[in-house]
């Protein structure tokens, strides 16, 4: 009951905040030099003046921005999110076709980060004084601090040109036709790589993130009560520490998880990775706008419900949080 | 003695090297019988915490036993490993602490955190018997609704209420020694009250062991069958408690029995010159929680109709429990708060009704000096410059602000230590820091809200006759808000007492405190720990 009233209002709010990034995002386009009519009939090497009218006038750039503004919006209200005249498919369907393989490659690095940071942190928090967590810290610190695009690289290097053991680009063999089980083993190795190297930065930071929570919350006056009742120290580790360190974890988990559609151009780029990524880079590198714009709402559209997923999940997770602000 | 339950024999407990002392305890022997309570009683650094934790294996890193024996029953404590020594924990010999509101982890429900004891100790076997038995244990410590509270968490639930969740776990297997850390420290008077009668009824019942752990005779004279005076690690003195209550031998126990808020009735002042100097009329105010699109707003009334007035050079107390608003009525006072209806007028201006520059330029007038004596300094600020800030805000020159925060610190005993960091400071210190910044605007009204309730008896009585004297020197009128009757009997000229956003009582402390004519006060003052006692020995005296 409460959820729901809550998560209708959350809603409501993100519908406000969206159109505002449909609106903001849309102005901000019309901001960018050179005149898309002007490179199109460019590109199609007919530059005189009626070809380029004719092209605002097909694709409504005559009209004041007022108007196209209108168009936009009411378009995107029904779901459509106007015709990438670059590729010559509806922008909808491009990105429907992209997000799978983003949300594949960004969900597996989410998961992998996640779980490795919390369990590596959890290690290093009980191993604090000790070489072992000190080597785990000095390991997070070096995947906190080395360039994605550097550490791609370097893995392609290494496990694909020298040990040859996983495929250096794209999502599945080309060529190669295959069905069922097989597909799922193929795309699995095509994944390793680019997961791992999306995902290592952010395990990096859970890693540092669940070792000081953890040495902070094992001193709470709680995990003394714990000591006192003479339960073992795994259980306290597990239930008093270790459930009360994941809190902060939780919001930090919700920013990347917001930027599950966004946040992989370089990966994908890199890797040769068929998704939204390298379909937004190319659409900036072709001035296609209608599709640019498309890739913009739906990054927007990933933060604003990751942002509401994460508030209900930390609702679950303290129950403090209810009473105050439900 | 052979009956002991526990006996420590020669325990010292060496601490870190670079701590203030060598040893935390040094060669400390007591005993605890069955069916006793002994109360060890000592200031913040005595070392009366050291020896319970060295009994649970409970030391801090780095703090370590390094002579004497602990004998618990047949064990010598000092010799077990890790493993047996926490068979012992929890069922043998069972702890509470002092903040009940930070010892219970927030989020596991009250229940399963009880039934983790017997999981601990694999006494119960499945879930719904655990259940059972916590409920049972929960109806015993008397919390309202039991049903209910073994599904609750922590947070909803008082500090009195949470406190008693902690007996019920410590008491859950019925251990055989009871060690209470400071237990009702940090309650209100009544439920402290309420607390220690538990913590006797059970002891009485089970016929079990307690050691009692406290900085305050009162406690110790409502509930000790034993006394242990501790001083800087060592005991001082030791006996049954009417022996060191009334005879005690140690200059230091006499000191610290002497440092205590008299109980007897404060001496009569009411020649006061009639000129007000700040007028409180009608003040309201509401705390609204904020109710969302669907959920409706709630509302706490912290203040309802409060008036009252005070003197030019006269000392009011404002005593209540937690809830009680006098906290909000101080910070109101000072204009923290915007209190809804009402006025405050302070020597003819009304500060409740101004805002903006105007207010600002009246601010220095009224000066609070805070609880926390740790939390009110900012911690990256050297104490001369958060005592200068104040004035330098108020436009004077910089080099003169800082010279007078010298002469300030000097004034409160702090003499050249401007240029140092809140941390290399003192409990007390810090709170002789918060009255020089209040002093440093010129103010004419100091409210001081909880000044003297986390310090030490000793340093307490020190404080006091700081403000005091204080008072005297600057001409200064003062708010003293407090918890602790015994203290606003020490100081006040008149008291008020709140409960629930109203006045339930006001008068000359003496009246007050003689004759209350109100139900609630009387409970109040029947709350106070010791009285009991010293009526007893009152009467005693005269026969």
């Amino acid at each position: 009951m409460v959820y729901a009233r809550l998560i209708l209002l959350r809603l409501f709010k993100a519908a406000i905040v969206l159109l505002m990034i449909i609106i903001f995002n849309f102005l901000l386009i019309q901001l960018a030099p050179g005149d898309p009519a002007a490179i199109m009939a460019g590109e199609a090497g007919a530059a005189d003046e009626a070809f380029i009218a004719q092209l605002r006038e097909r694709f409504g750039l005559d009209q004041p921005l007022y108007v196209q503004l209108w168009k936009y919006v009411s378009g995107i209200l029904s779901l459509d999110f106007g015709y990438s005249y670059r590729q010559q498919m509806p922008v909808l369907d491009l990105i429907l076709d992209r997000l799978p393989a983003t949300l594949l490659l960004t969900g597996t690095a989410f998961v992998l980060s996640l779980v490795l940071g919390i369990v590596a942190g959890s290690m290093a928090a009980m191993r604090a004084r000790k070489p072992s967590g000190s080597v785990i810290m000095a390991l997070a610190l070096l995947f906190y601090a080395t360039p994605l695009f550097w550490v791609a690289l370097m893995a392609v290097v290494l496990f694909s040109v020298y040990l040859d053991w996983l495929p250096a680009y794209g999502m599945f063999t080309v060529g190669a036709n295959l069905q069922g089980l097989d597909l799922v083993l193929d795309i699995a190795l095509h994944l390793i790589l680019p997961a791992t190297t999306l995902g290592l930065f952010f395990m990096a930071v859970y890693t540092r993130m669940t070792r000081t929570s953890m040495l902070e919350a094992a001193q709470q006056d709680y995990v003394k009560t714990a000591r006192a009742k003479g339960l073992a120290p795994g259980v306290i580790q597990r239930r008093h520490i270790l459930r009360n360190a994941l809190l902060p974890i939780i919001t930090l988990a919700g920013l990347q998880a917001g930027q599950m559609v966004g946040g992989a151009i370089l990966t994908e780029t890199v890797f040769a990775w068929p998704g939204i990524g390298r379909l937004m880079h190319e659409a900036l590198v072709q001035r296609d706008y209608n599709l640019l714009l498309g890739v913009f709402f739906f990054s927007a559209a990933m933060v604003i419900l990751f942002n509401i997923i994460t508030d209900l999940i930390y609702r679950i997770a303290d129950p403090r949080i209810k009473e105050a602000s439900a | 003695m052979s009956d002991a339950l526990l006996s420590i024999n020669g325990l010292t407990v060496a601490l870190p090297d670079g701590a203030d002392r060598e040893y935390a305890v040094e060669d400390l022997s007591y005993e605890v019988h069955p069916g006793e309570i002994l109360c060890v009683v000592g200031e913040s650094g005595s070392g009366k915490s050291m020896a319970a934790n060295t009994v649970m294996g409970l030391l801090p890193r780095g703090v370590r036993p390094v002579a004497g024996e602990v004998w618990f029953c047949e064990h010598n404590l000092l010799e077990l490993d890790e493993r047996q020594h926490r068979a012992l924990r929890g069922k043998d010999i069972g702890m509470i602490f002092q903040e009940p509101m930070t010892a219970l982890n927030p989020l596991m429900r009250v229940g399963d955190q009880i039934a983790e004891v017997f999981e601990a100790h694999r006494a119960l076997n499945n879930r719904a018997e655990r259940q059972a038995r916590a409920l049972e244990l929960l109806t015993e410590v008397g919390i309202p609704q039991p049903e209910r509270a073994i599904r609750a968490y922590p947070f909803e639930l008082s500090g009195g209420q949470r406190q008693r969740v902690m007996i019920a776990m410590a008491l859950a297997l019925e251990p055989q020694l009871l060690i209470a850390d400071e237990p009702t420290t940090a309650l209100d008077v009544t439920t402290q009250a309420q607390i220690l009668e538990l913590i006797r009824d059970l002891q009485h019942r089970r016929q079990m062991a307690v050691m009692f752990i406290t900085h305050d005779f009162g406690v110790v004279a409502e509930i000790a069958t034993r006394v242990c005076v501790m001083r800087h690690g060592k005991v001082v003195e030791l006996g049954s408690r009417d022996e060191v209550l009334d005879n005690p031998r140690h200059p230091y126990t006499r000191d610290l029995l002497e440092a205590i808020p008299s109980d007897a009735a404060p001496p009569q002042r009411k020649a006061l010159p009639p000129s007000p100097l700040l007028e409180v009329s009608h003040l309201n105010r509401v705390f609204r929680s904020r109710g969302g699109l669907f959920k409706p707003a709630r509302e706490v009334r912290a203040l309802q109709d409060v008036s009252f007035t005070l003197s030019r050079g006269e000392t009011i107390g404002i005593v209540g429990e937690s809830g009680s608003g006098k906290s909000t009525l101080g910070r109101c006072i000072v204009r923290l708060e915007r209190p809804d209806s009402g006025e405050i007028i302070l020597d003819g201006v009304p500060l409740s009704a101004l805002s903006g520059d105007v207010l600002r330029l009246e601010r220095h007038r009224v000066q609070m000096v805070f609880q926390d004596p740790y939390a009110s300094l900012n911690p990256r600020t050297r104490v001369g410059m958060a005592i200068a800030q104040g004035p330098i805000a108020n436009g004077t020159p910089r080099a003169q602000a800082l010279a007078m925060a010298d002469e300030l610190l000097a004034t409160v005993g702090l003499e050249g230590t401007a240029d140092r960091f809140p941390h290399e400071f003192s409990g007390g210190q810090r709170q002789r820091i918060g009255i020089a910044r209040a002093l440093a605007l010129k103010p004419e009204l100091i409210v001081a809200d909880e000044a003297v309730s986390a310090l030490d008896v000793s340093i307490q009585a020190q404080m006091l006759e700081l403000l005091e004297d204080l008072k005297q020197r600057f001409s200064l009128s003062l708010l003293f808000i407090t918890h602790d009757l015994r203290v606003a009997a020490q100081i006040c000229d008149r008291i008020i007492v709140m409960q629930k956003g109203r006045i339930v009582e006001q008068g000359y402390a003496q009246d007050v405190f003689v004759d209350p004519q109100q139900d609630y006060t009387r409970q109040l003052l029947d709350a106070i720990p010791g009285r009991r006692h010293d009526h007893h020995h009152e009467a005693t005296a005269i026969t």
